[in-house]
Parts: structure tokens; sequence; C-alpha cells
């Protein structure tokens, strides 16, 4: 038994380090999925302390607009813009009929109403788009499909190109957004307003912009991980289960930290699929991915109640 | 006019914390309770007991133990779906094992086993807060619902991984399994829930209670006038699970019949807190009213369109129901994010200084 806990993995790991680099690669692209959907929450909750659970049915919303509209006949590129002209409707009817009543309401009830918006659109959704599962339009979009073959110690490793165009494209959005926070007037609103409302009120930003800029990011955030995510499983309602995966990365990296999401990401992303071909499937019948990031993050929390790299809770009397 | 409360006096302590400080409330709680034991059972079908009258009751009694722990003691929880199951599958393994149990009691005793491991997943929240402390839950969410799935054990080995309820007599009459009539089910559930109820109350109004709330308002504040955090906040999370167990064996008996573990997954969490919080945190009346919204709402919008012939097939009814469901949770918690229960508080306000505006 303790053979089979702590030796045996190990040894499977260095007995074929292609296949372990197959798993490591896997669990990377799928952490960047993860990261992606996280950062759209940070962004959400760094600027309106709202814990924005809709961030995983716009995943889903963006990629069947974009299906659904490029079904019509509407060329690839055109419906990319015009699914970004949809996910910026939305943030501004989500702002103006939701958000703007409820500000100042305590988190909790915030949240709330993101889970009505979440039921909303999947409500929605299922009526304009239709349950079923949708192919991506990878090809359309000019993403290569084919492969590479590697062969790292007369092993074999094959990496899809659409997942290291998705990698690729993930770490420039992250790079952009980055830039964006820190260094443009729009980005140094965003942070004061998620440092104190009152304070960023007073000097001039106005809440109803930001919110919807910020809205509107999450939402081309949300297309861009619907995108890379659709071109590996299909676009279905099914994709909705993923953003539950975000909310232990964000546990883990801290609810602030947008360098603590993508590192959470990629952790929880190789961590899950390590533990789960070496030691779920031989020792616990499989389909460990479903808890062990949550108790994973649940441990770390234990050390760290503010995640790895949240802002520190300090309380004073 | 009918609420008028002059002339009833209160000459001692005592009687201004009474349960019923206003005589009309005893009245009308009298009124709803005849109509729960006496006329509903008389008048209901065997539709009305089956979508309606046994959901709301279970329904209502999760709420209540979600709303224990989150709207009483302020810990955010989103497992209330696999506490639910640890009752079911809890309540399960005892009358198989113990065929001569009483349902009633194995239904009560089955409890206790998910207020064991509601504490185990409770013990997180003595160091981690807010929304960390309700992804820390999901924890409890997701491993649970593995477990019922992959430990034989617990389903007794049979071949489709479900809990199928056996027929269970008590004092003569079927209470449980295929062969029960609702009727009886409605008032073994009905009798369970107001037990419930009434410790509820009880529990909430008393010493505990004012610990939790304590705890709920300002945990250092708490904290510093003396009381024991660990102590509130593991009390709580051990009732909550508790009346969350036996309502999840309550589920499964008295109104499924049969259980996967997928049924505990957590868009049912999320039902339960839907009715808790448009029902109202912190507050046992709240509870029963968003069940009552929550689960009647899609059965009123399933006879909608067939009452006016429009030819909308089920599928489509189903997608409609979702979504409007969601849009009215936003609409509740715009008009009132404290919920149903302080809309009749104010209700009742008006009522009492009526016809004078203030």
């Amino acid at each position: 038994m303790l053979n089979d806990i702590f030796i045996q993995p190990f040894a499977d790991m260095f007995a074929a380090p292609d296949f372990l680099l197959q798993v490591l690669w896997e669990g990377l692209v799928s952490g960047i999925l993860y990261a992606l959907i996280a950062l759209g929450f940070v962004l959400i909750f760094r600027s309106s302390r709202i814990f924005n659970f809709a961030q995983g049915i716009m995943v889903v919303f963006a990629a069947l607009t974009l299906v659904g509209l490029h079904a019509m006949g509407i060329p690839a590129w055109i419906s990319v813009a015009l699914t970004l002209a949809v996910m910026f409707v939305l943030a501004v009817s989500i702002e103006r009929v939701v958000l703007r009543p409820l500000v100042g309401q305590p988190d909790i009830i915030l949240f709330m109403a993101t889970i009505g918006i979440t039921l909303f659109l999947i409500g929605f959704g299922e009526i304009i788009f239709g349950g079923e599962n949708k192919v991506m339009i990878t090809e359309e979009l000019g993403i290569p499909t084919d492969s590479v073959v590697l062969e790292p110690w007369g092993g074999l490793l094959i990496l899809e190109q659409k997942d290291i165009t998705a990698v690729v494209v993930a770490g420039l959005l992250v790079v952009a957004l980055l830039l964006f926070l820190g260094k443009t007037r729009m980005g140094r609103a965003i942070r004061a307003l998620g440092d104190d409302h009152q304070a960023a009120l007073s000097v001039g930003i106005s809440l109803q912009t930001i919110w919807v800029l910020v809205w509107f990011i999450a939402g081309i955030i949300a297309l861009v991980t619907g995108i890379a995510w659709g071109a590996r499983a299909g676009v279905s309602f099914a994709l909705e289960v993923i953003a539950y995966k975000a909310l232990p990365v964000l546990m883990l990296g801290g609810l602030e930290s947008i360098t603590g999401a993508i590192i959470g990401g990629l952790m929880i992303g190789m961590l899950e699929k390590l533990f789960e071909i070496y030691w779920g499937q031989p020792l616990m019948g499989g389909n460990t991915e479903t808890w062990f990031a949550f108790v994973l993050a649940l441990i770390v929390l234990l050390f760290r109640p503010q995640g790895l790299f949240g802002e520190r809770i300090i309380e004073r009397v | 006019m009918l609420y008028r409360t002059a002339g009833q006096f209160k000459t001692s302590y005592k009687s201004d914390m009474a349960l019923f400080p206003v005589r009309q409330d005893a009245v009308l709680l009298m009124v709803i309770l005849g109509f729960a034991w006496v006329v509903f059972p008389l008048t209901a079908s065997e539709f009305a007991f089956q979508t309606l009258l046994i959901p709301i009751l279970i329904y209502a009694l999760a709420a209540q133990g979600l709303n224990i722990l989150t709207g009483y003691a302020g810990q955010l929880s989103l497992g209330t779906a696999a506490f639910m199951g640890v009752g079911a599958y809890a309540c399960y393994k005892l009358v198989t094992l113990f065929p001569w149990m009483n349902p009633v009691v194995a239904i009560l005793l089955s409890g206790f086993f998910s207020a064991g491991v509601g504490v185990a997943f409770g013990i997180p929240s003595l160091r981690i807060k807010g929304f960390y402390l309700a992804i820390a839950t999901l924890a409890a969410q997701f491993f649970l619902v593995w477990l019922f799935e992959k430990w034989g054990w617990l389903y007794n080995y049979n071949a489709s991984g479900a809990i199928q309820v056996p027929n269970l007599e008590m004092f003569g009459t079927y209470v449980a399994g295929p062969q029960a009539s609702s009727i009886v089910q409605y008032y073994v559930v009905l009798v369970v829930v107001t037990l419930m109820t009434v410790l509820c109350i009880n529990l909430t109004r008393g010493t505990l209670g004012r610990s939790w709330k304590a705890t709920r308002d300002m945990d250092i504040a708490a904290e510093l006038i003396g009381i024991n955090l660990m102590r509130s906040k593991l009390t709580a999370f051990a009732v909550s699970s508790y009346v969350v167990g036996v309502a999840g064996a309550l589920f499964v008996f008295m109104w499924r019949g049969a259980a996967e573990p997928n049924l505990f997954d957590i868009p049912l969490s999320f039902r339960i807190l839907f009715i808790a919080i448009i029902g109202g945190l912190g507050s046992i009346l709240g509870n029963y009213l968003g069940a009552i919204l929550i689960v009647g709402l899609p059965v009123v919008l399933g006879t909608v369109p067939q009452a006016l012939g429009l030819p909308i097939s089920s599928a489509m009814v189903e997608h409609l129901n979702i979504m409007i469901v969601g849009a009215l949770i936003v609409f509740f918690l715009i008009i009132e994010p404290h919920g149903l229960a302080r809309l009749w508080a104010l209700i009742r306000e008006k009522l009492i200084i009526w016809p004078f505006p203030h």
C-alpha cells in the first residue's frame, strides 16, 4: 500500500519521462484555460468586489454566439467582431439592469445576483442556440490544427498546434492586460476603484463606466477562453463546469492577484492531471479531477488564508 | 385593522420577548398550521402532494439548515447538497443494516452522520473567511459526491450505483418506498419538519443563537466579549448539517424514492441557497416563503402555456423556466435584498399602523 502511494508513481514517472511530459503538457493547457477564466473573475473582483459566478457561462455564451453567427453564413472574423459587440451589449445590460440597483449591497447578494445572471443566460442560450454540442470554427479562424511530434529521450510527445496557439494567445492576453492595468489611465482607475470605492468616486472616477468596461474585458477574455476550449472539446453547456475549476484557482492564487490567477491555474492544471494519472486512476478509481483542485486549495488555505498571492488580511480592533 | 395591537400590554420582560408578542401573529400561525395539518391533506391531489406540498416542506427544511449556518452564523456554504447526500446515504445504510429500525428514528439518526461530516469540513472556517470559505465548502461538495459514486459500500454494491428506497413499515402502514401513499409520507414529513422548525426557532433565540449572531455580525468583537468562536462556528456547522442531513434523508426517502450521486450535485446546493437568500437570511419564516416561490414557480410556469393553449415543447418550457427563475432571482434581490421575510415584516408594520402612514 505504502509502496503504491509513495514509490510506484515516481518509478512510473522516471520509467516513461516522455509520457510524464505529455501529461504535464495536457495539464498545462487546461491550466491555461482555468487561469483565463480565473482572470475574468479577478478582474471583476478587483474593481467591484463582486464575485462573478457568471464568468463560466459567459465563456459558453460567447463561444455559442460565435459559432451561431458563423453558422448563419457570416465570415469568421466578422463573426468575432459581432460577438465582441454582443459581449459589449451584455456588459452594458448587466451593469444597467442588475448591478446599478444593487450598488452597496452585501457581497453575498451581489454573488447571488451573478448566479441569477448565470441561470438566465443558460436558459436564454439554450432557447436561442439549442443544447446540443457544436464544433468550434477552428480552421475558419486560421488556427492551425496539425500537431507537432517531438521525440525526447527516444519517446513520443505530441503537441497539438491549436493548444500551442492557445498558450501563446493566453500569454499575450495576460501581458496586454497587465500593461493595461498598470500603464493606462483606465487601468489605474480600475485599480483605484478596487482599493476604495468612495475615494475613487470622489476623485471623479465613474463607477458605471468602469464597471461596463471591466465586464466587457471579462467578456473578451470569455471569448478567447471559449475559442481555445471549444477547439479542444466542442462548444456546449458542459463547458460551464470548467468555471467551477476556476474557483480553486482563485483560492490558491488569491482573489485579488492576476499573477496568482495565472500561477494558480497552471499549478492546478498540472497537479490535478499528475494526481489523476499516477494516483487517482490506479488507487482511487479515477475521476479525481472533480475534487482534487478544491482539496489542494483547501489545504493551501489552511496555511495561507488569503491564498498564495492575495492581499494579506489584516484585522484590527 | 385586523392587525391592530392596541390594548395588548406587555408588563414584564418575559412577555415582551415572547415568541408571539402580538396576538394576531399567533392566530395567523394557527391558521397556517390548520391548513398544513388538516385542509391540505384532505383536499390535495396526488399531483399536489408530489410536486408542491412535500417538496416545499423538504426544501424549506434544507434551507433552514443552511440558514442557520449562513444567515445566523454568517458562514457562507456552497456544499449543502453534499450534506443532504450524507444524510440520505446514512439513512439508507441504517435501514438496510438494521431493517427493524423505525424509519423516522433512522431519518433523525442519519442527521448525526452529516453533522459529523459537517463539523469536519467546518474546521477550516476557523481560519478561512468569506468567499474563501465558500469555495472551501465546494471541496466538500465535489469530494463527497465523488465518494458517493466510488464507495460501493454506501450503496450496497448494487449494479446501478444508485440507492433505491425499500418498503418501510411503521405501525402497520408503509411510510417509504414504492408502496407508501403520498398522504402518509406528507404527514411524516410534516411531523419531522415541524419538530425541526421548533428546534431551530428555540436554538436561534437562545444563548447559542445569540453567540452565532454575534459571530456573524463581527467575529472579532464577538471574541472580545468572550464568545468562544471555535465553539460558536463549529456548533453552527453541526446544527446546520444535522438539519440539512435530515432534510436530505427526507428528500430521498419521502419524496424521490431513489437517488443517484449526481442528484446531490451543485445545482441542488444553489437551489437551496436561492431559497435561503430569496426567503431572507437570518429568518426561519423566510425559508418557507422562499421554498414556496422556488418550488412553486416552475410548476406554475409549466401549466401556463397549456392553460393558454400555446404550442410550446416541454424542452422549451424547461429552458424558459430556467431563464425566468434566473431573472426573478435578480428581480427579488433588487426589490428587497433582505428577502421575502423582510417584505412580510414591512407589510406587517404597515398593517399594524394602518390607516395611518407612520
